[in-house]
């Protein structure tokens, strides 16, 4: 850690170009190697299922930062887009029997048509009256799901065969299934990337500060609000699919409003806002809930618990005050 | 040579819910002056700049920019016809840096705001510009530097350098020199000067004294109508004037 304290130390104070500005240059590509490394090791020392199951939310929890943290749009029914899609995926490729990547693609480009139109929908209103809307719509969605003959109703779209990626590399093994996980995973990682440090991300950061301002220079922000939504949702989508194909599975519980809640809670704990806040509390989400599923401990009450904390003690979540001591100890 | 209005309203009215915040209200901003709007509080100032900015939609009224009816249009647009305005409280965005600030009103013309896919290094090419823009307003020092750390004079010379970024043709200013020091004001009021050499300005001001300073025109509002209009000399005198700001009839 003290290489990273003293390249920040090193920096020129005018370098820093807001959000991101600690991790600069060679640190942040020796870092990001590493990290992939890792990642690309990963599933020889812990179960890839279960990995699996991070990459996907981690995308989610992305997906969803995306729009809370550099729009400042909070939307609450970002399961609409996760499930919607992980539907999609699962139907097609079980019933209509395509690729997996076509069914994951298929479920995407149905998140970001959902997406349009719950963006043009809500896109007008602020704060807690946007965040309503897009629940209310994601409950008709999930009422949708609930009814309609394809999904199968309580019992979701079971046993999706995982079938071959491209019709030739068998996904049925778990790393080859895995490796593609993690590749879709970092493409929806640089694609978030490149848009927050896009000259479009520009002009999504201006509309999160001061949104009257940004109208008065000009810039129809609706337009640019919608866009960054039906993004979100489409990547969101991207993680839904991906997980449907992974677990073989779309039930009820990808398009509860639960699920809403639980991208907001990952989010808020890693660090809304930083672009690996998201992946830290996907991270820590779903290893408390797997490891917590062994013991007698009731899950939610400890993942209650540990948001109390986190909002108490360190408001920016983890990645955000890490950052926060990193840039401080620049003095 | 009195005909050139650039801004110009005829009848313009605002109700919320029965309550008049505007009524009837016919102002024309001649073409290259500095125009003030005083009047004691809630006299509509503010309302009245929402409404030339559509922030706000007129209830009966029409507005017309350059001898073209703007009443209908969306505030984006308007800036995009050369009307730019600055907020009450100082419009920066906070988590930019100051540089930031004024690229991102530079950048909207070069057409790629919704270049996602591109690296923002491309808009690197306007730093020259935007530091340009910074010098002019004495921020030169400043540029690496978040929006949020500078001192609140500061930042109303950082608004004024964002605006001055879009060149427009007008800048409305809502209260330019509220909550500033002695000597922030003194600045300000020359950056004003300096730029409406080239500008229409119309300003919401309750500092009279910069008002009598700055001012080609004024109009004076109360209770949502034009109550005077002239020159500081002539609304100085007017006992409407000294009425509705001192409140009885004797002043």
């Amino acid at each position: 850690m003290t290489t990273h304290t003293q390249t920040a130390q090193n920096k020129p104070p005018g370098s820093v170009t807001g959000g991101e500005g600690l991790l600069t240059g060679p640190v942040r590509t020796v870092l990001a190697a590493v990290l992939l490394v890792l990642l690309l090791a990963a599933p020889f020392a812990l179960y890839p299922v279960f990995l699996m199951k991070v990459l996907c939310f981690a995308l989610f929890a992305c997906a969803f930062n995306l729009l809370i943290g550099f729009v400042g749009l909070l939307s609450f029914g970002h399961a609409a887009f996760f499930g919607g899609a992980a539907y999609i995926s699962a139907h097609t490729v079980k019933v209509w029997g395509v690729t997996p990547e076509i069914g994951i693609l298929l479920g995407t480009a149905f998140a970001a048509a959902l997406g349009m139109v719950f963006g043009l929908l809500a896109i007008r209103r602020q704060g807690i009256y946007f965040a309503m809307i897009t629940l209310a719509l994601a409950q008709m969605i999930f009422f949708l799901a609930l009814q309609m003959p394809f999904t199968g109703g309580e019992d979701g779209i079971q046993a999706v065969p995982r079938g071959r990626l491209f019709g030739v590399i068998d996904l049925t093994s778990p790393l080859a299934m895995y490796y593609t996980v993690l590749a879709i995973a970092v493409l929806g990682f640089l694609i978030i990337w490149r848009t927050v440090h896009s000259p479009f991300g520009q002009v999504l950061k201006a509309i999160r500060e001061n949104e009257p301002r940004a109208i008065s220079l000009g810039y129809r922000t609706e337009q640019y609000k919608l866009a960054a939504f039906v993004m979100s949702a489409a990547l969101a989508g991207l993680a839904g699919a991906t997980k449907a194909i992974v677990f073989q599975l779309a039930t009820l519980t990808d398009v509860s409003w639960q699920m809403s809640g639980e991208v907001v809670l990952m989010t808020l704990l890693g660090g809304m806002g930083t672009l690996f806040g998201p992946v830290v509390g996907a991270a820590l989400v779903v290893t408390l809930q797997n490891y917590l599923a062994a013991t007698n401990l009731p899950v939610t009450v400890v993942i209650g618990a540990i948001f109390v904390v986190c909002v108490l003690v360190f408001r920016r979540g983890i990645v955000g005050e890490l950052t926060r001591i990193l840039k401080g100890s620049r003095g | 040579m009195a005909g050139d209005a650039i801004l110009e309203t005829n009848g313009l009215t605002k109700e919320f819910r029965g309550f008049v915040a505007v009524r009837n209200v016919d102002l024309r901003v001649e073409r290259g002056t500095i125009h003030a709007l005083i009047g004691p509080n809630g006299a509509g100032k503010t309302t009245v700049f929402n409404l030339l900015t559509k922030f706000l939609q007129p209830t009966s009224g029409r507005i017309l920019y350059n001898g073209q009816d703007i009443t209908r249009i969306k505030p984006a647009d308007v800036a995009r016809l050369g009307i730019v305005r600055s907020f009450q409280i100082s419009a920066v965005f906070p988590h930019l840096t100051v540089l930031e600030n004024v690229r991102v009103a530079l950048q909207r013309p070069l057409g790629n705001s919704f270049h996602f896919w591109e690296s923002e290094s491309r808009l690197n090419r306007l730093n020259g510009r935007a530091e340009e823009l910074l010098e002019d307003v004495g921020l030169s020092g400043y540029a690496g530097h978040l929006a949020v750390e500078l001192p609140y004079g500061r930042k109303r010379a950082l608004e004024i350098a964002t605006t001055l970024a879009l060149d427009p043709d007008m800048m409305l200013l809502d209260e330019p020199m509220a909550g500033m020091g002695h000597e922030d004001i003194g600045r300000i009021a020359e950056l004003i000067r300096r730029v409406a050499a080239k500008r229409t300005i119309l300003m919401v001001e309750h500092n009279l004294s910069v008002v009598a300073d700055l001012s080609d025109r004024i109009t004076v509002l109360a209770r949502g109508e034009i109550l005077a209009e002239g020159s500081y000399a002539e609304v100085s005198r007017d006992a409407r004037v000294m009425e509705a700001y001192m409140g009885t009839g004797h002043a």
